[in-house]
């Protein structure tokens, strides 16, 4: 017999989905922004494996010549981007949601577990729950990364009045890469999100746009409540 | 489970009745949500504004830089590097510098509170304690470079000709005023502001801004006037050259 199981609060759905189109728009800005000193490339020497960007992408997303306008956004969107994280994080502390995020000493074998798994490489199955030990890596490492998002991007926003901050995280370049690196962390988070949603299919998807999902009444309730 | 149906009357098919409504109705939600947003987007793009930014972004930048005003401190100063790590800058602006200059003719105006201009010769700049400072040049398209710069403060200058008043605003501007940029008090007036007169221990080339050029590691490059010609208090925020086109009027650090 089916049943509906509370899954995500709609805090959460909204954090959520604020989160994308603003994330979208700061990686957007931030490429506006990036195009105007782009020397960043994946190589050593003379070789260079990946530049960024090349200029057939710059031609396809027509990148050139926004940098004022990139600037505007970005320096717009960095609250929205902050206040909506900043709200999530609250609201997981004190609704209780984190004791499902956090990682546990459990969470790093059944991370290799679940990644084995979604491989091909691994028959068993990874223990259904919220969030397995791979999802509560990646999610937390993803609020992490929004934390180091803000501290890089004050650093090289402000270099002399928060010059500490600068120069706590290697200088004003460093900051600059590290504030790059950590973009390109997002979008790769994105690609295996995305790929990882259509794979769980409809009824997971469904969860973090109404809230529930359907189960089957002899499986044991998701939240203890 | 709040919202699933009583076990004795609940049938898969009610269940699924139960899923369905729910997921309408939210769907609809965020898609109206979603449609919100898109036409306040749509609103905020279209509404005129400065250099292609839009009017509500323009507020909200002031707003940034109402924060960071607040958050300045005059005794916090951009770091100072070993001098063997300077390097010389690639020029990257020649706004201003159109007409050749006259170095015997040229002369810094200044116009203090009551409207009244008075004249100075690099002789009077050089007369002031020379300040060694490397720092960091940093332009507003992403790139730095560590720079040995030498001058004299703005503030000695001001002070020592009793030039300093209240007003909130500088404009500086170059000779042919073809360049001009706004500064705040607090920023013109801090420690690190150099009229600067040397780059790596040799005088200004032209390309560079000789005679005289401002320096602040407090502002983007693009504050960094070449071949200041004038100096002018305002009690308005006076116009900038890259504000005009799209920048960050206060384009602070």
């Amino acid at each position: 017999m089916k049943r509906l199981v509370e899954k995500h609060p709609l805090a959460i759905r909204w954090f959520h989905w604020v989160n994308f189109p603003v994330l979208s728009l700061m990686i957007w800005s931030g490429l506006w922004i990036y195009w105007a000193n782009d020397v960043y490339r994946l190589g050593w020497g003379d070789t260079t494996v990946l530049k960024f960007f090349p200029k057939s992408f710059y031609g396809a997303f027509d990148v050139p010549f926004k940098l004022a306008k990139g600037m505007a956004w970005h320096f717009v969107l960095m609250w929205v981007f902050f206040i909506n994280g900043l709200l999530y994080v609250l609201y997981t502390a004190f609704s209780g949601e984190w004791r499902y995020l956090l990682p546990n000493r459990h969470s790093w074998r059944e991370a290799v577990q679940v990644t084995l798994h979604d491989l091909g490489l691994r028959k068993t199955a990874p223990p259904v729950r919220k969030y397995n030990g791979a999802q509560q890596i990646a999610y937390s490492a993803v609020i992490l990364m929004g934390l180091g998002s803000l501290l890089t991007g004050l650093a090289i926003y402000k270099p002399t009045q928060l010059a500490w901050l600068t120069t706590l995280l290697g200088g004003y370049e460093f900051a600059r890469i590290l504030h790059f690196a950590l973009t390109i962390g997002y979008v790769l988070f994105f690609l295996v999100h995305v790929a990882q949603v259509m794979r769980a299919g409809w009824n997971n998807f469904r969860g973090m746009v109404a809230g529930f999902e359907v189960a089957e009444a002899a499986e044991p309730a998701l939240k203890d409540k | 489970m709040e919202n699933a149906e009583t076990p004795k009357k609940s049938t898969d098919a009610a269940v699924e009745a139960e899923a369905a409504r729910r997921s309408r109705r939210a769907f609809i939600g965020w898609g109206l949500a979603g449609l919100a947003g898109l036409s306040g987007w749509g609103w905020l793009v279209s509404r005129p504004g400065e250099g292609g930014v839009p009017g509500p972004l323009r507020r909200v930048l002031e707003l940034n830089e109402k924060v960071s005003s607040a958050y300045f401190r005059e005794t916090r100063l951009a770091p100072e590097f070993a001098r063997s790590r300077a390097t010389t800058p690639r020029v990257n602006g020649k706004y201003g510098l159109e007409d050749e200059l006259d170095p015997a003719t040229w002369r810094l105006r200044v116009q203090n509170a009551d409207g009244q201009t008075r004249e100075f010769t690099l002789a009077d700049i050089r007369r002031l304690p020379k300040i060694d400072m490397v720092t960091e040049l940093k332009c507003i398209e992403g790139w730095s470079v560590i720079v040995h710069w030498a001058g004299a403060r703005l503030v000695d200058f001001l002070t020592q000709n009793q030039l300093t008043n209240s007003a909130p605003y500088l404009l500086l501007q170059t000779p042919n005023e073809k360049y001009y940029v706004g500064l705040d008090r607090k920023s013109a007036l801090h420690s690190q502001t150099l009229l600067c007169y040397e780059m790596n221990g040799r005088p200004l080339t032209p390309a560079h801004g000789a005679p005289l050029r401002l320096v602040t590691p407090l502002k983007y490059g693009i504050k960094h006037l070449k071949r200041l010609g004038s100096i002018a208090f305002t009690q308005e925020r006076p116009k900038d050259f890259w504000a005009e086109r799209g920048y960050d009027w206060d384009s602070g650090h």
